[in-house]
């Protein structure tokens, strides 16, 4: 325990470490939120028997962007994008260049559990929303996005969780954050306790993200 | 009052042409109950896809009280639906939404003012008896609650038609009698037009003043419910007063000829089958029999076997002179129940 709080790295590095990692997910939660849910809904009302079917949109929506960046492995994809983060950001370090290619990164995951939370409002509903004389924008806003809200906190929850790991993966190639803190110390200077805490820290930090989520999640089904 | 015409409605599948409507007319005035019942892929769920303009039909049309719904352009079409409500066999609640919220929902789209909303609302509830469960959530409320929300919230945009299709499928007995007293109680109060799509011959019995037998896409039978059940070969009839299969029975008559009596309306009241037997001094036997009161006439269908040694034309005669309907039926079991059910 001593040891923790003697520790010069862990009083020097911590803090900051902490505080990128924090600001690469909630950056990049953020954006991933802010494009993969409309994606989402758009793959979801183009698709074929969708509330505005628009099959050849929906084909290169779906199979070329969505999928195609799916199958990348992230670190992978991390690298590749290196060069857009820095024509974006004007800069190619920190966690702030690093959200750009964690949001690229999960915006497609997030768009496809947005989707499938989609799928599963009852058809019935859109049927009595439709007949009601609901406009599209209507039936989205008002029944499917309404309906599956907490469906959808949960996707979000699960993506944020996604992208802790994905930050720390970020850490490596220039983002900093825990990820950073535990390969640059307990990776390559076998620093046992710097890297037990990294963990630990990550461990509470997923506990909290998932209790919050849920909650709010609970909060909200009165199904 | 709504029209419907010569409605067609033909499905590609593949290279393949499918028929599901071929020709539906039908009018049901202002104030009055229609149902209309026929199996599973009788047709009636495209019906219902074509009635609430969710589906195009190929051709015909759809009016209500002269207007011209079927053909309105596409940026009308809201408004045209508005003009018809719809209970569902499910309901289809929001289930994000209290019961309040439900039957504001088709009042939200057009934008009433909130204060308009919230009176209407109130009024809404009252008229299905739902006072006090403003703020119940679907999930907090019985089957029979959640449709009378349905209809609550299917008659929030003042349709003129009431279209429910199987409004009672998913409901006991008792909850199921609740719901078709409340619609047919809203239809004589509200001067409705309603339609109801449904499977089950009780549903027709109970509220309905005429009928329509879909089968294949066509409608095959159809009438005010009196009529419909006055007819011995009608399929509707066989559905509205089945008689449950019999076996002759032993004894003194077991050879005798079996008979198929329909009797309706006055006729019911004069006693026919003592009359039978004190005028020919014979022996019969009831072996199965049906009455119902049906759009307000009392109706009987009877199975009976005579003695071996009636006279069974003039037996025939007999009842024919009073009206009656009758013939001669295989002895030993009831004839296939065909047509609805």
């Amino acid at each position: 325990m001593n040891d923790i709080f003697s520790n010069p790295v862990l009083a020097r590095a911590l803090p900051e470490a902490i505080v990128e990692t924090l600001q690469m997910v909630g950056i990049s939660a953020f954006f991933t939120v802010l494009i993969g849910l409309p994606l989402g809904v758009f793959l979801h009302v183009t698709a074929p028997g969708g509330l505005r079917p628009m099959p050849v949109i929906n084909r290169i929506l779906s199979d070329v962007i969505v999928n195609i960046t799916r199958s990348i492995p992230f670190a992978i994809l991390m690298v590749a994008l290196i060069p857009l983060a820095r024509a974006l950001t004007g800069t190619s370090l920190g966690p702030i260049a690093a959200s750009v290619s964690l949001s690229i990164g999960t915006i497609p995951f997030f768009a496809r559990l947005v989707e499938a939370c989609l799928r599963d409002v009852h058809h019935g509903k859109i049927d009595a929303a439709q007949v009601m004389g609901s406009t599209n924008m209507q039936i989205i806003s008002k029944v499917m996005l309404r309906e599956s809200l907490p469906a959808l906190v949960a996707a979000a929850t699960t993506t944020v969780v996604t992208l802790v790991g994905y930050s720390a993966m970020a850490g490596l190639v220039g983002g900093g954050g825990l990820g950073k803190l535990a390969y640059n110390y307990g990776f390559q200077r076998f620093d046992v306790t710097v890297m037990i805490v990294t963990i630990v820290l990550i461990v509470v930090l997923v506990q909290v993200i998932q209790l919050v989520g849920e909650r709010i999640s609970r909060g909200l089904d009165h199904r | 009052m709504i029209t419907v015409t010569d409605l067609r409605k033909v499905y590609r599948q593949g290279k393949k042409e499918v028929v599901a409507l071929d020709g539906v007319t039908l009018s049901v005035p202002k104030g009055s109950i229609h149902g209309i019942i026929g199996h599973s892929g009788a047709g009636k769920s495209t019906l219902v896809r074509c009635l609430t303009l969710l589906d195009r039909p190929t051709s015909g049309s759809v009016s209500i009280d002269g207007t011209e719904l079927s053909s309105v352009r596409d940026s009308e079409i809201r408004a045209a639906r508005r003009r018809i409500g719809m209970v569902f066999q499910h309901a289809n609640l929001m289930d994000s939404r209290t019961a309040a919220g439900n039957v504001a929902h088709p009042l939200e789209l057009v934008k009433t003012p909130k204060d308009k909303i919230r009176s209407r609302v109130a009024e809404l509830l009252k008229l299905v008896g739902l006072e006090g469960f403003e703020n119940a959530y679907p999930s907090q409320l019985s089957g029979g609650q959640r449709q009378r929300v349905g209809i609550a919230r299917a008659l929030a945009s003042d349709p003129e038609v009431l279209l429910c299709d199987e409004p009672t499928s998913a409901l006991d007995p008792a909850t199921t009698e609740e719901i078709l007293d409340l619609i047919k109680d809203l239809t004589r109060r509200l001067q409705l037009t309603v339609l109801i799509i449904t499977h089950e011959m009780n549903v027709v019995k109970r509220v309905c003043d005429s009928v329509s037998l879909l089968s294949r896409g066509r409608i095959i039978e159809h009438g005010a419910l009196q009529d419909v059940a006055g007819e011995l070969d009608s399929k509707l009839a066989r559905a509205l007063l089945p008689l449950p299969p019999s076996e002759p029975l032993h004894g003194a008559l077991q050879r005798g000829p079996v008979l198929e009596i329909l009797f309706s309306g006055d006729s019911a009241k004069e006693p026919v089958l003592t009359g039978v037997a004190r005028r020919f001094d014979m022996d019969l036997n009831v072996l199965a029999g049906s009455v119902e009161t049906l759009g307000g006439q009392q109706f009987g269908h009877l199975r009976v076997q005579l003695a071996e040694n009636a006279d069974f034309d003039a037996v025939l005669r007999y009842l024919h002179e009073r009206g009656i309907s009758a013939k001669r039926v295989a002895a030993d079991a009831a004839p296939a129940e065909e047509g609805a059910n």
